[in-house]
């Protein structure tokens, strides 16, 4: 089962052209059938896509999308999580947390080898928590000072105590948060310059080939994985595709057989639903939920005011963006907090599409249209990121027209983006953040006025309302559950209320893949999972 | 020219030739910096989190928390022994990274280069010969419409009309992964490969080939020495290769020389849209992340390149037209 021979076309090729020209029969009912529970199937090469090209595979030292999806393949962290986010077991066979709720003991499995031949210990997960995470990665740095002591009762036993209850603290151990570095290979090295970053090392099914830059990442079954039997994968190629129009002719002639994240735009995703041999599948992101808004910086005058946003809230059809920009994909808001992380309270609704209370709303603000029906003009920078994110600008634009708002559009590239946010230098802009399974882990950061800091994903807009910091506060130093739900439940609406930040939607991005593979979406991480049970029928 | 002369000449160009790159660097490295963001804001904004300790901590281990004159000076310093400096954000050398990518951007414009002067050249040819007829016509729309159309354009419609619906060639990457081939089949699975992008690229100089090559060809066809070749009693033939091909080639030499100057920085369109892992996609890459080691070495390059083919084509000049004196 090896990837299309593009040389002639395949069977399947010809019968997806017949069936775009509606002549084929349906035949992968019964294929379909036939896949439900069949048994694993070993061998065979995984084609897939990588864009950008990531600058390095070391999870820790760089924490960027697409360093995610491919050496998640290669690392692996302490536990995995379901689509509930319920912790599942993976280098961590179970675990107790103590009466007082301040200790973690985690027994780990017992036949886990590094890449290189080397055991997997507790040691290894001291150091990567305590040193290696601690002072590479922000988000580890802030969740792992909080332990006071890490300890090692025996070679597959590791405690970690912290000085006080935190509940979301399993949410960290899952390999895009704090992956598990060997301690052999990096203690007491500068981590980021180690030349053993350019051949990576970890406990994960599929071990690291070759890289030929601008070309392809080659990644190998690793023989002496901790589960017998598995990976089933042979390879994993990771093809680097700089253009998305290339991108999507190669899902589409089998070049590829899956792509993931933003590889395939928005509007590229009707058309993969109709073809016969390819999945669509909008889950797997539950674990990020990644929450995209309209970014309004305070300092400027007159976003300050709540009544401008609700305004500006009240103007936008979010359903339109949802259906209209991204075909399906996604949902609106209704809520700070994603519907897929915890503590999302069902109760929680934006304002309506309802641009004739947008318009009461800025005339009780004080701001009249002008001859031209313009009230006030606002500039707004257009996130890099893709075709999509031009489009929903422009939309934008159209629809706060209509109550009387100019929106003035800027353009940017990535790197004078990040500056500008960072910085303050901006009006309004769109962003889009992960919410890492737990509001005090991703919505937090954003809203609490002591972390309004210069640099992107914190609170760059400046709102501060005493209040929401309080209950943010409570909800992060109680280990009670239904105490912490109470306080998350009264900062949304709350926040709601105030709407600092208009959210827009719930972005999922397609991970689209050929029928024949199983078991690639099954945890709340979706594409980030190791691959060890996904296999080509 | 005398040997002597041709030292002195060959002594002064390298001189200014020296002081042009340098210049360039400067230059380059001031423009670089003026951009917006840095590579640990563009870190940072792909990160999903971010602090204020990481910034200045990458910062710090770029060297970018330095005065501008300082980076300047320990670039320059740097350049002048031969050391391009590390990429940060791929933990590698500026000097290997590039090596790693020049081959394969060489071996396309290098492709289309030699594609386009054979095609363009022959089609002027033709033209010219038969100037006035149909063929000439043909030739002449035809490379008008190959200049008119933009590079990516061409490039997407050949993919689709070869790739997609007469499945003949693939419509990206430079060579069949996950198979090892050898000799002969390594090298015809390399040239599949590379036919599309090569065409995509050379097309656009076929066309200015042929249309210099066919108005020069015209031009010369109605001086002197020609009348006498033909009443001499020459063959035809021989008369348009020796006599009027070679006499027209001074254009095409021009044409070429600042063509190969691009060799290294003119496919990037090309190398994006068939994900071809050459330099020009490097320099983009290097350009949106902020990576200034590497974008700085990769314009040393390619005005290096320049300057030289410059020289080279002075040189070529002196030696096709000895009426012509290299100073």
């Amino acid at each position: 089962m090896t990837i299309f021979n593009h040389r002639q076309p395949s069977r399947r090729e010809v019968l997806a052209g017949l069936a775009a020209a509606g002549l084929a029969p349906n035949l992968l009912t019964l294929a379909e059938a036939a896949a439900q529970g069949i048994a694993p199937k070993r061998g065979g090469t995984l084609t897939t896509i990588l864009s950008p090209e990531p600058p390095i595979l070391v999870l820790g030292v760089n924490n960027q999308g697409p360093t995610l999806v491919c050496a998640s393949k290669i690392y692996q962290s302490l536990l995995k999580f379901s689509p509930k986010l319920e912790p599942l077991p993976q280098l961590a066979k179970s675990w107790t947390l103590s009466e007082d709720k301040r200790s973690y003991t985690f027994h780990l499995q017992d036949n886990d080898k590094w890449h290189d031949g080397k055991p997997f210990t507790a040691d290894d997960v001291i150091f990567s928590v305590m040193k290696f995470h601690m002072e590479l990665a922000p988000r580890a740095r802030g969740i792992f000072a909080k332990i006071k002591e890490a300890s090692a009762p025996d070679p597959l036993t590791v405690v970690f105590t912290l000085d006080a209850p935190f509940e979301p603290f399993l949410l960290m151990f899952e390999v895009t948060a704090a992956a598990m570095m060997p301690k052999h290979i990096y203690d007491g090295t500068d981590f980021r310059n180690n030349p053993a970053n350019q051949k990576p090392i970890g406990t994960g099914p599929f071990q690291f080939v070759e890289w030929q830059r601008g070309n392809f990442i080659r990644l190998a079954r690793f023989e002496g994985y901790w589960k017998p039997g598995q990976p089933y994968l042979d390879e994993i190629i990771y093809r680097i595709v700089p253009d998305s129009q290339s991108r999507a002719l190669a899902l589409q002639t089998g070049q590829v057989l899956l792509t993931q994240a933003s590889d395939i735009e928005p509007f590229d995703v009707p058309r993969f639903r109709e073809q016969a041999n390819l999945t669509v599948e909008t889950k797997g992101w539950e674990y990020f939920s990644p929450l995209s808004w309209i970014e309004t910086n305070h300092r400027v005058k007159p976003l300050d005011d709540k009544r401008v946003r609700q305004a500006i809230s009240h103007a936008i059809d979010r359903d339109f963006i949802v259906q209209r920009l991204w075909f399906g994909v996604g949902k609106p808001a209704t809520s700070p907090i994603a519907s897929t992380t915890r503590f999302y309270d069902p109760a929680s609704k934006l304002q309506a599409h309802d641009p004739r209370a947008a318009t009461q709303l800025l005339d009780a603000a004080g701001l009249k249209p002008n001859a031209q029906g313009v009230r006030f003009t606002v500039k707004h920078l257009v996130l890099p990121y893709g075709e999509v994110w031009s489009r929903l600008s422009e939309y934008l634009r159209t629809s706060l027209r209509q109550v009387g708002i100019e929106l003035v559009l800027e353009s940017t590239d990535a790197g004078a983006w990040a500056r500008r946010v960072g910085d303050w230098d901006y009006e309004t802009t769109i962003n889009f953040v992960y919410q890492y399974g737990d509001p005090t882990l991703g919505v937090e950061r954003t809203y609490v006025s002591t972390n309004i800091q210069k640099v992107t994903f914190t609170n760059t807009g400046g709102y501060a309302n005493p209040e929401i910091d309080k209950l943010f506060t409570a909800a992060r130093t109680t280990a009670d559950p239904t105490a912490r739900q109470a306080a998350f439940s009264a900062a949304q609406k709350l926040l709601i209320e105030d709407i600092p930040q208009i959210w827009l939607l719930e972005l999922a991005f397609p991970t689209i893949y050929d029928k024949r593979l199983q078991h690639v979406i099954e945890l709340g991480t979706g594409i980030h999972a190791c691959f060890d049970d996904v296999f080509l029928a | 020219m005398g040997g002597r002369k041709l030292a002195r000449f060959l002594a002064q160009r390298i001189v200014k030739m020296v002081l042009v790159v340098l210049a360039i660097i400067v230059v380059n490295f001031l423009l670089i910096h003026a951009a917006p963001g840095d590579p640990a804001s563009v870190i940072a904004g792909q990160s999903g989190a971010a602090d204020a300790k990481f910034i200045a901590q990458l910062r710090q281990q770029f060297g970018l928390d330095r005065p501008l004159y300082e980076q300047l000076w320990i670039y320059v310093s740097g350049v002048v022994t031969g050391d391009l400096g590390i990429s940060h954000r791929q933990q590698r050398t500026v000097a290997s990274l590039i090596l790693e990518r020049l081959p394969a951007t060489l071996l396309l414009t290098g492709a289309a280069f030699a594609f386009a002067i054979a095609s363009g050249v022959t089609l002027g040819a033709m033209a010219a010969r038969r100037v006035g007829t149909l063929t000439d016509s043909l030739i002449t729309v035809l490379a008008l419409g190959f200049y008119a159309t933009p590079i990516f354009w061409v490039g997407l419609m050949l993919v689709l009309v070869f790739s997609v619906w007469l499945n003949w060639l693939p419509s990206f990457g430079m060579a069949t992964i996950g198979v090892e081939l050898h000799g002969m089949a390594a090298l015809v699975d390399g040239a599949r490969y590379l036919i599309l992008p090569a065409l995509t690229l050379g097309l656009f100089y076929t066309a200015v080939y042929a249309r210099l090559t066919r108005a020069s060809m015209l031009e010369v066809a109605m001086l002197d020495f020609v009348k006498t070749a033909r009443a001499k009693g020459a063959p035809e033939g021989r008369i348009l290769r020796r006599h009027i091909l070679r006499n027209a080639l001074l254009s095409v030499v021009t044409f070429a020389g600042i063509q190969a100057g691009q060799l290294i920085g003119g496919s990037i369109l090309v190398e994006t849209v068939f994900a071809w892992p050459g330099i020009g996609r490097l320099a983009f890459d290097a350009l949106l992340a902020r990576d200034y080691q590497l974008l700085l070495g990769v314009f040393l390059c390619t005005s290096v390149l320049v300057v030289l083919f410059n020289l080279v084509t002075d040189l070529l000049y002196a030696w096709i037209d000895p009426r012509v004196e290299a100073t």
